[in-house]
């Protein structure tokens, strides 16, 4: 049997004063095999601790970025095993202490790290149980599990708590087979709502990021940057910064940097740089431009689903709609900046970072140091919301190379500009949708072509007999043209990467045949769906709504959308009233309905459904990255806008229970409707038709404007 | 300028900072006087994650100097505890799930603390209009709205 990675038995039980630790390997759950790194073989993907005093300890690679799993993972530990919520302690995000782990992105957590943390917890419940018969001299199916104590069914005052079983052990239990998980219909802690383990944390003002840790002798770094991507430095003068009293100017190869104890002081040195770049030679596309050079960057085309015959469909189709849908880039934006402590000495580096990707950041580092992995420590203190930005992990190898470089503890704390400039911001995107509709007033043919946006949210589940969904330029790096070619700067994952816009893109289409067909919005989509999910989330939502069926543009501001994202099902209806004199929108109730299986924390997926409906309304209204070529204008709040108190309708989250389903991912499928259902508000106030994101008021102005002239 | 002693009332007691004029009151607290729950988030005073208290108003730390508090009364998230147990507001943000990744919540929490010190039971368009500059990505408006409202509605039904 092989020891878990990182931490060793001994020092497991050295540091807990004995217990019992379950470790579940890949093995047990072949889902989990297909995402790992084939060279951590040893590895296990889950476990758990109980000790002598008790408590519970979970261990898991995921980090708590605010969607909750360091709760919902907790209730899940918690139910297995048969203790109380508030005896289970998360260490997370910790590699020398938690099991591999590729990262926390795509709504995984609970999905596929869930059933081996389940699976953990019910081996170990297993395992104390076995403890307490053998105590208890009775046969485990006499004996059952409550808060932590196993007791005789039918002699309650014989009992013995876990923690009395814990204390003297020093048990390892490996599961390679699939353990039986409790059935929804028995849950005591799962699918009931539970309030969030940080919560007082974070009202306090104790919760650490990875800025607020401390070190004895730490230096404050400010680095160099480029005025625009793609520049190159040509000379830098120090010697004002040098000025500056208790600095240190590092400079090795490519990177410069200025360090003092204040991080004020290291501003004022990095300012004082004169630094001579290279620009290149072309600025490059800007906000409007781009979507041409995507168009034109001759990205191959792969098809990703085919039915009949699109091309022998489209000449028989009754009335045939061709729309182009744009969007801008979008900035990741969390409040929190990233930010990093690094430590290098004796050949070791313990690094705090906030990183979404802890392993491959200790990777990453581990290179950059020329050590060994092992020798690497990454450590993730709470995010201040990643939405995937900080799978992105540049500022702390900055900091750990600093860290070698000056021998002394170094943060790296970006400022805002930093964050806007190094952003891997979410990709242009450009969708063309040509569909038909027949005589008898059914969707005919589909056939889609995307460029930017990748695949996710292409597949929808509509019946529709002749399909072909072609896309080019997404976020694959395998990909011709790589994504570093076809755009002026970096993007990468975003919240539900690429499905915000292809949503946008099908589900106004939808709507575009269902207004021509003189069809209800809702009752056009439900006549192409035999799929009971999304039936059952539509009607939901429908119901909560308190839709009305009209065809659009009814003038009342009344729009439905709906898709699957990431196992689970999700649909909204909105009403939004527009200003016709300036164009702007303003939502004013959201209702959305969400299948995602069984439901751990119905709190937290509340909270997950307003958080993504609110996230969306920005990406649907107000941001849009402003630059020229590798040049970002905008580096900070003022010109880039986020969904404030005032734009933030009323938001009613409406769970479908789907308990016959292990649970699905929770944190990206709402935000994926939000564009859409707003565009199909806006038509249905209007008549007019918006085919870019985000919909700001000089867009809706020209759309109503161009609808009255062609007198539609 | 030089450093010189600069004194205020932070959290209830008395400080003495030998420190630059134009030293920003963020850093200080952060640094020196270990308040890390004060959070940088724009460092131009745009998205409110400093906000602390300066003599009971909403003040953005990340632009206040050291200068503009000499002889004030500063309060920060770590302060607003009440006898050891949480402030209202605090206990209502937890009651309602008023935040995910948190990082906004001390300027959330300081901000309405200094709304209803100035209005006592504002209607819940004066709430989202004083909360109007402090940003929250994760989308937690609506929770933070109802929880400053659970707390205004309490103080009314108070003697």
């Amino acid at each position: 049997m092989s020891e878990p990675r990182g931490l060793s038995r001994r020092e497991f039980f050295r540091l807990a004063g004995g217990g019992i630790l379950v470790c579940v390997g890949c093995a047990a759950l072949p889902s989990l095999a297909q995402n790992r790194w084939p060279r951590y073989p040893e590895d296990v993907d889950a476990y758990l601790l109980i000790g002598a005093d008790g408590r519970v300890a979970v261990f898991s690679g995921k980090v708590e970025m605010g969607q909750g799993v360091m709760t919902s993972l907790a209730q899940m530990a918690a139910e297995e095993l048969g203790v109380d919520l508030g005896s289970i302690d998360m260490v997370l995000g910790d590699t020398d202490r938690c099991p591999w782990d590729m990262g926390t992105f795509g709504s995984m957590t609970t999905r596929m790290f869930g059933p081996a943390l389940r699976a953990a917890a019910a081996e170990a419940r297993s395992v104390l149980t076995g403890l307490a018969a053998a105590r208890l001299a009775v046969s485990p199916d006499r004996l059952s599990v409550r808060t932590g104590i196993v007791s005789v069914k039918d002699a309650p005052s014989r009992h013995v708590s876990y923690a009395e079983l814990a204390r003297g052990q020093r048990l390892l239990r490996r599961v390679d087979a699939a353990t039986v998980l409790k059935a929804a219909a028995d849950f005591e802690v799962m699918g009931r709502p539970a309030m969030r383990l940080d919560a007082r944390a974070k009202v306090t003002g104790e919760a650490k990021y990875a800025a607020d840790m401390r070190l004895p002798g730490q230096l404050y770094a400010r680095i160099l940057r480029p005025p625009v991507h793609r520049a190159q430095l040509q000379s830098v003068d120090t010697s004002g910064a040098e000025a500056v009293g208790g600095v240190t100017v590092v400079r090795r190869d490519d990177l410069v940097a200025v360090l003092h104890a204040d991080p004020q002081r290291a501003g004022e040195a990095l300012a004082a740089l004169r630094a001579q770049w290279q620009l290149p030679q072309e600025a490059g596309p800007d906000q409007d431009g781009i979507f041409e050079h995507l168009a034109k960057s001759g990205a191959a085309l792969t098809e990703s689903a085919h039915r009949g015959d699109v091309l022998a469909a489209r000449p028989r189709a009754a009335r045939v709609f061709e729309s182009t849908y744009h969007k801008g880039y979008v900035a990741h934006a969390p409040l929190e900046p990233h930010a990093a402590l690094a430590e290098v000495s004796a050949g070791r580096a313990t690094v705090w970072a906030s990183t979404q990707t802890p392993f491959p950041t200790r990777d990453h580092i581990a290179h950059a140091l020329g050590l060994a992995p092992e020798a690497v420590r990454v450590i993730t203190p709470f995010l201040g919301g990643g939405f995937g930005g900080k799978s992105a992990d540049r500022q702390a190898v900055e900091a750990a190379r600093l860290a070698q470089l000056c021998g002394r503890p170094v943060q790296v704390a970006w400022d805002r500009s930093e964050e806007f400039f190094f952003d891997r911001f979410d990709p242009a995107a450009v969708v063309t949708i040509v569909s038909g509709v027949d005589a008898g007033r059914r969707a005919a043919f589909w056939d889609f072509t995307g460029y930017g946006a990748g695949e996710r949210g292409t597949a929808h589940v509509y019946d529709i007999p002749d399909l072909r969904i072609r896309c080019g330029g997404g976020m694959s790096y395998e990909q011709s043209p790589a994504p570093q070619q076809l755009h002026p700067f970096e993007v990468g994952p975003w919240r539900a990467p690429g499905a915000n816009m292809n949503v946008f893109a099908i589900e106004s289409q939808m709507d575009i045949m269902a207004a021509a067909c003189g069809s209800d919005p809702l009752e056009f989509r439900l006549r192409h769906l035999s799929d009971a999910r999304m039936r059952a989330v539509l009607e939901a939502a429908a119901a909560g709504f308190g839709w009305q069926a009209a065809a659009a543009p009814s003038g009342r501001g009344c729009g439905i959308a709906c898709a699957t994202d990431a196992g689970s099902y999700v649909a909204a209806c909105a009403e939004v009233a527009v200003d016709p004199a300036q164009g702007g929108v303003r939502v004013l109730r959201v209702v959305c309905a969400e299948d995602l299986g069984i439901v751990v924390n119905p709190e937290g997926a509340r909270m997950q459904i307003e958080g993504g409906v609110t996230m969306g309304l920005g990406y649907a209204l107000s941001e849009e990255l402003h630059f020229r070529g590798g040049d970002i204008l905008d580096r900070n709040f003022g010109s880039y806008h986020l969904p404030r108190f005032s734009a933030v309708p009323r938001i009613e989250a409406i769970l479908v229970r789907n308990d016959g389903l292990a649970p699905q991912g929770g944190g990206e499928p709402p935000i994926t409707i939000v564009g859409a259902v707003i565009a199909n508000a806006v038509f249905d106030a209007t008549g007019a038709r918006q085919l870019r994101l985000p919909m700001t008021p000089e867009r809706v102005l020209a759309g109503i404007a161009a609808a009255k002239l062609h007198g539609s | 300028m030089a450093a010189a002693a600069i004194h205020f009332t932070l959290n209830g007691r008395p400080v003495a900072l030998e420190a630059r004029p134009e030293r920003l009151l963020l850093w200080a607290l952060r640094g020196e006087q270990g308040l890390t729950g004060t959070k940088y988030g724009c460092g131009v005073g745009a998205c409110g994650a400093c906000t602390v208290l300066v003599d009971g108003r909403a003040t953005r730390s990340c632009v206040t100097t050291l200068a503009e508090v000499e002889r004030r009364e500063v309060v920060t998230i770590e302060g607003v505890a009440r006898n050891g147990g949480l402030h209202p507001l605090q206990q209502a943000f937890i009651d309602h799930g008023a935040l995910q990744c948190g990082y906004c919540t001390p300027g959330m929490v300081l901000t309405a603390h200094a709304l209803l010190a100035a209005t006592p039971h504002p209607a819940r368009e004066a709430i989202a209009a004083a909360m109007e500059h402090q940003l929250c990505r994760c989308g937690a408006h609506q929770r933070i709205l109802a929880a400053i409202e659970s707390v205004a509605a309490g103080a009314e039904r108070s003697p």
